[in-house]
């Protein structure tokens, strides 16, 4: 079988196992008083397709707000690199701050952010963007001061201009590290999202999105859905990671090292 | 294209901020068109020789002149081959070969004509959309030095670009980079570590000792051209290798 075929069918029959195991689990390993701890795949089905108008709606509401703070971090701190990379002593100067907004924890921005912008997207965009704004930023700086010394003094020789040297040298040169940052960013973004909803999404006029939803559903001891709310939340960030790997491979596969070759 | 200069080193003086003396009033002058090669122990300082030359680096006392003026009058026209084939890994073989080109402004056209002509000349047209990752060693190396004489250089600096190579490789890059320097005439300055390499290539060799770094001794190679594979079967092209053997022999006790 070739390889192609094995990559789908393998992790393909690995899930059929698993949600095999997890309907075993609810119907022949717990007692019947427990079983709603773990309601079985088809309830959570049930669940999902009975509150689907919901629940699509918050993930939508959730997917905006992770792509408006995403979108918002890979701007800012591209800008925020580039400034970064001018001097060591700019780094020493900023550094410091940059890490100090990674390590406040969301719940504890959050209600600062909603007195700053009201609750809602704007507030869900903003926490994104705060977590999702470090690692994006590091990395690409790393990037764009990482650069080979012989390819510097060839664009010394050849007097290239700063404009020259930064856009022909030093960009393409951080691609590869701005993917780093961008891939540890995409799994975050959801996340944060999710949770900037919890703490900041609710008094949206809109509904608020899936975490939202999810602190709806706990109140309301509806497990079912909020297992759907967890598996819905699980796809957002497929789909955004997916979609990020997908770029990167665009942008690096014809030349980086991290790329097998495949051609010739 | 001009003449290649004539190159003047006057007690050429250099120090690494309060580093040891790397060189020690170095002086020497070049016919244009000849081809210089320099070899030594390490840390004689011939490769900051051609950073001298390049200007990527100033001399702390001396003087260096080309036709007798400030070598930045002929930077235009210089041409630099790294020991590493320094290419640019996210661009293709012909992009790669038109980036100083592209640096000085010229425009698209004749930067195509000129690629292409490089590109034949070091036979590597084929390769023109391939990327670095998907070449050998040589085929970088004959990149790179494709890049530099896509700027039809009149003076040529070469820092062991052929260090790495296996020695057929090596052999084969010789002998094109010979055909090349007849056909245009550049002057050039090559460091190697290899003194068959030297003997093959050069009008004359500059044999380096280090602490400080200084020229120990200066060999004309008088062997006739075009030289070729041939040339390696001579019974002077030997004479030549024993000679250049026992002068870097008596500066560096390590060498081969």
């Amino acid at each position: 079988m070739s390889s192609k075929v094995l990559k789908i069918l393998l992790p393909a029959l690995a899930g059929a196992l698993l949600l095999a195991a997890w309907h075993a689990t609810h119907f022949y390993f717990i007692s019947e008083e427990r079983r709603f701890l773990l309601p079985p795949p088809a309830a959570v089905w049930d669940a999902f397709v009975k509150d689907a108008p919901h629940l699509l709606h918050a993930a939508w509401n959730t997917a905006q707000g992770a792509l408006l703070g995403f979108g918002l971090a890979v701007v800012i701190s591209f800008a925020c690199a580039l400034l970064l990379s001018l001097s060591p002593l700019v780094r020493v100067s900023l550094y410091p701050f940059l890490t100090a907004v990674q390590l406040t924890p969301l719940p504890i921005l959050a209600p600062i952010c909603v007195i700053w912008v009201g609750a809602g997207l704007a507030s869900v965009a903003v926490l994104t963007f705060a977590i999702a704004f470090f690692p994006l930023v590091v990395n690409t700086t790393e990037g764009l001061i990482s650069i080979d010394r012989n390819l510097l003094e060839l664009f010394q020789l050849y007097r290239a201009s700063r404009w020259q040297q930064l856009f022909l040298l030093r960009v393409p040169a951080a691609l590869p590290y701005f993917f780093t940052g961008l891939r540890i960013a995409a799994t975050l973004a959801p996340i944060g999202a999710v949770v900037a909803d919890m703490n900041a999404g609710s008094s949206a006029g809109d509904g608020g999105g899936l975490g939202f939803q999810a602190v709806i559903y706990s109140s309301q001891l509806k497990i079912p859905a909020l297992f759907a709310t967890a598996a819905l939340t699980c796809l957002l960030g497929f789909i955004f990671n997916a979609a990020i790997l997908a770029l990167a491979w665009l942008a690096l596969h014809h030349w980086h090292d991290s790329y097998e070759r495949t051609d010739r | 294209m001009s003449a290649s200069p004539r190159i003047e080193f006057r007690d050429v003086t250099k120090r690494f901020g309060d580093g040891p003396l790397v060189l020690d009033r170095v002086s020497f002058s070049t016919q244009p068109g000849e081809f210089i090669s320099l070899i030594g122990p390490s840390g004689c300082g011939k490769s900051t020789i051609l950073r001298l030359l390049a200007g990527l680096s100033p001399v702390s006392s001396g003087a260096i002149t080309a036709d007798g003026l400030d070598p930045a009058a002929v930077a235009n026209d210089l041409a630099f081959v790294f020991q590493e084939p320094t290419l640019l890994p996210w661009l293709s073989v012909a992009h790669n070969v038109e980036v100083p080109l592209q640096l000085r402004g010229v425009d698209a056209a004749t930067r195509a004509g000129r690629r292409d002509r490089v590109l034949e000349l070091v036979r590597l047209r084929e390769k023109a959309g391939a990327y670095p990752r998907q070449l050998s060693g040589g085929q970088k190396m004959r990149v790179s030095i494709a890049r530099a004489l896509a700027l039809s250089p009149r003076m040529m600096l070469l820092d062991e670009p052929f260090g790495a190579l296996d020695e057929m490789t090596r052999e084969h890059l010789n002998e094109e980079l010979l055909a090349f320097h007849a056909e245009q005439r550049w002057s050039a300055f090559f460091v190697t570590h290899s003194v068959a390499e030297a003997v093959f290539l050069s009008n004359r060799i500059f044999v380096l000792a280090a602490n400080p770094g200084r020229i120990h001794a200066e060999i004309t190679v008088p062997l006739p051209g075009p030289r070729t594979a041939d040339t390696r079967l001579g019974r002077e092209y030997h004479d030549l290798v024993a000679h250049v053997s026992r002068l870097l022999r008596s500066v560096d006790p390590d060498a081969a």
